[in-house]
């Protein structure tokens, strides 16, 4: 009988199904392919001289202090939109007027693209952070307010019950089973908000930019340094996961009685 | 007056039963137009122990809930003591709440902890008072879930089906550890279930509801221990009360009577 394959391959360790080896050997085709001059480094620079580019951009301090500029509009972004996302979606999911009056405003503007809202919020705040962290906040406030608003609406009437049986009040009753029944769906929705925000951070960089890593790629396409983009994507993407994984270790800190991880 | 001289000790009252501590008068509840509950009279005295049986959609829990004081109050005339508890079927622990804090849930003061903690080892879960809801066990989830009732020190103890879902042996030791809760701390006890046998075994008083009505009342006055004699014909009532014709056959021979 054939074993799954995560269990045979703790038996008996097969190189060739390390997971590492297909982009191990995609950068060395790569490489290959630039060192032959079949690529060339107007289209796309060897990684090897991206390696060389991204020691030497740290060592300018070129890319810390524009990587810190983009930093903290992701940040600020993300912050004021979470923020705005939870209050909302408690309101709307604790009160039944409140519902009434936040939730079909935001499933309005969950129609509108925000993208889309790029032309107004460049007439009314100008080109500068403003509009960058008002689209990045517009765009994380959405998954935070559904994902949260969902998770207190579904929360276990079961477990109201029991929790009002044992004469809990209304504030108790929110703090002991509301919140931490909502708790799961809130982290879900951080979690899409930071990938959305790193999102808006790119689009919004493309906007007009004096400082951040979108100011950096517009320099380099200019120049056609197409090492200099490739080290400004691979900061793009360190970003999405260090933020992923700061919302799992949040996660396993906070969800320790969840079962998935009860079991673990 | 010629009466009072014709028998003057017919003046001597008897001891006063006890007040029922809860005590249900025409008590109706309906969801649209299916009427649940209809007009049920129904008292328990203090540290009595009632088990009401019932078909599966009799109303039981809708009872239940009424007598924990769940659903919202209406024009009815209800009285229930001052403290109640309940445990459900599913022991309904707050998952996110480790043992103990769901025993003290809603405790005031500074010895929650301490109580809880005196809770759990009464009902045999002293090892497990940090663990996780969703690690127990389902036997050991329903003594956490009566450690959380008992806690409380009720008048009324309200328990809903708590051993339908467990294995035989489970069950078994639950009965024996509910009996001996109940005759340790004396509530008033009302336990909801289906299950004839368990009625039998540990009530004073069995109730049979059908249809949102009381159709039978059974006094157990055998102690439990010895009402082996007694139980075979109150099966057979019990059971007929709740449609099932068993004229003395076995459970083995049933079935193919009723197919
Ligand atoms: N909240 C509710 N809304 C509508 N119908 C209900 C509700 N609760 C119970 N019922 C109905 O009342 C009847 C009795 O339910 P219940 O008291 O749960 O029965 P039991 O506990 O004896 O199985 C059932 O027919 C059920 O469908
Ligand atoms: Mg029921």
């Amino acid at each position: 009988m054939p074993l799954p394959t995560h269990a045979r391959s703790t038996l008996r360790r097969d190189p060739l199904q390390s997971r590492w080896l297909s982009p191990l050997l995609l950068l060395l085709v790569w490489e290959g392919l630039c060192r032959l001059g079949v690529i060339p480094a107007h289209t796309l620079a060897a990684p090897s001289s991206v390696g060389s580019t991204l020691a030497q951009m740290i060592g300018s301090g070129d890319l810390p202090i524009n990587l810190a500029v983009s930093l903290r509009r992701a940040i600020l972004g993300l912050i004021i939109g979470a923020t705005v996302g939870v209050a909302l979606a408690l309101a709307a999911g604790l009160a039944r007027r409140g519902d009434a009056w936040i939730d079909p405003l935001v499933q309005v503007k969950r129609t509108i693209p925000v993208v889309a809202l790029t032309p107004l919020f460049i007439i009314w705040f100008g080109i500068g952070e403003t509009t960058k962290i008002a689209l990045i906040a517009f765009a994380a406030m959405l998954p935070v307010y559904i994902n949260l608003h969902a998770g207190i609406r579904g929360v276990d009437v079961r477990l109201m019950d029991a929790a009002r049986s044992f004469g809990l009040g209304r504030a108790a009753l929110i703090r002991e089973v509301v919140l931490p029944g909502a708790l799961p769906a809130l982290l879900t929705g951080l979690r899409y908000a930071l990938s959305i925000s790193v999102l808006m951070l790119v689009f919004a960089e493309q906007i007009n930019a004096s400082a951040g890593l979108g100011y950096l790629i517009n320099n380099a396409r200019d120049a056609m340094r197409t090492d200099i983009i490739v080290v400004c994507l691979l900061v793009y993407a360190l970003l999405g996961l260090t933020g992923d994984a700061l919302v799992r270790a949040i996660e396993t800190r906070t969800l320790a009685w969840c079962p998935a991880l009860v079991e673990a | 007056m010629t009466e009072a001289l014709r028998s003057p000790l017919q003046i001597v009252p008897d001891p006063l039963p006890p007040e029922p501590v809860v005590r249900l008068r025409d008590v109706s509840r309906a969801f649209g137009a299916t009427v649940v509950l209809d007009s049920l009279n129904l008292s328990i005295a203090p540290g009595e122990f009632v088990a009401l049986l019932g078909r599966s959609g009799s109303g039981k829990t809708t009872l239940l809930r009424t007598l924990a004081a769940l659903d919202p109050p209406q024009a009815q005339d209800i009285r229930l003591p001052g403290s109640r508890a309940t445990v459900f079927q599913d022991a309904r622990l707050l998952p996110w709440k480790r043992v103990w804090q769901n025993v003290a849930l809603g405790l005031r003061g500074r010895d929650a902890r301490p109580r809880a903690l005196a809770a759990l080892e009464e009902v045999g879960l002293a090892h497990r008072v940090d663990a996780w809801p969703l690690t127990l066990s389902g036997g050991e989830a329903q003594r956490a879930a009566i450690a959380r009732a008992l806690v409380r020190e009720p008048e009324l103890l309200l328990l809903d089906e708590p051993f339908a879902a467990l294995d035989a042996l489970t069950r078994m030791k639950m009965h024996a550890l509910v009996l001996a809760l109940w005759q340790r701390h004396r509530p008033a006890l009302l336990l909801v279930t289906h299950d004839v046998e368990e009625a039998m075994a540990l009530a004073d008083r069995v109730l049979v509801l059908d249809r949102g009505r009381i159709v039978a009342e059974e006094r157990l006055l055998a102690p439990r221990g010895s009402r082996g004699a007694i139980v075979r014909d109150l099966r057979a009532t019990l059971l007929r009360h709740l449609g099932i014709d068993v004229g003395g056959a076995a459970y083995a021979d049933l079935l193919e009577r009723h197919a």
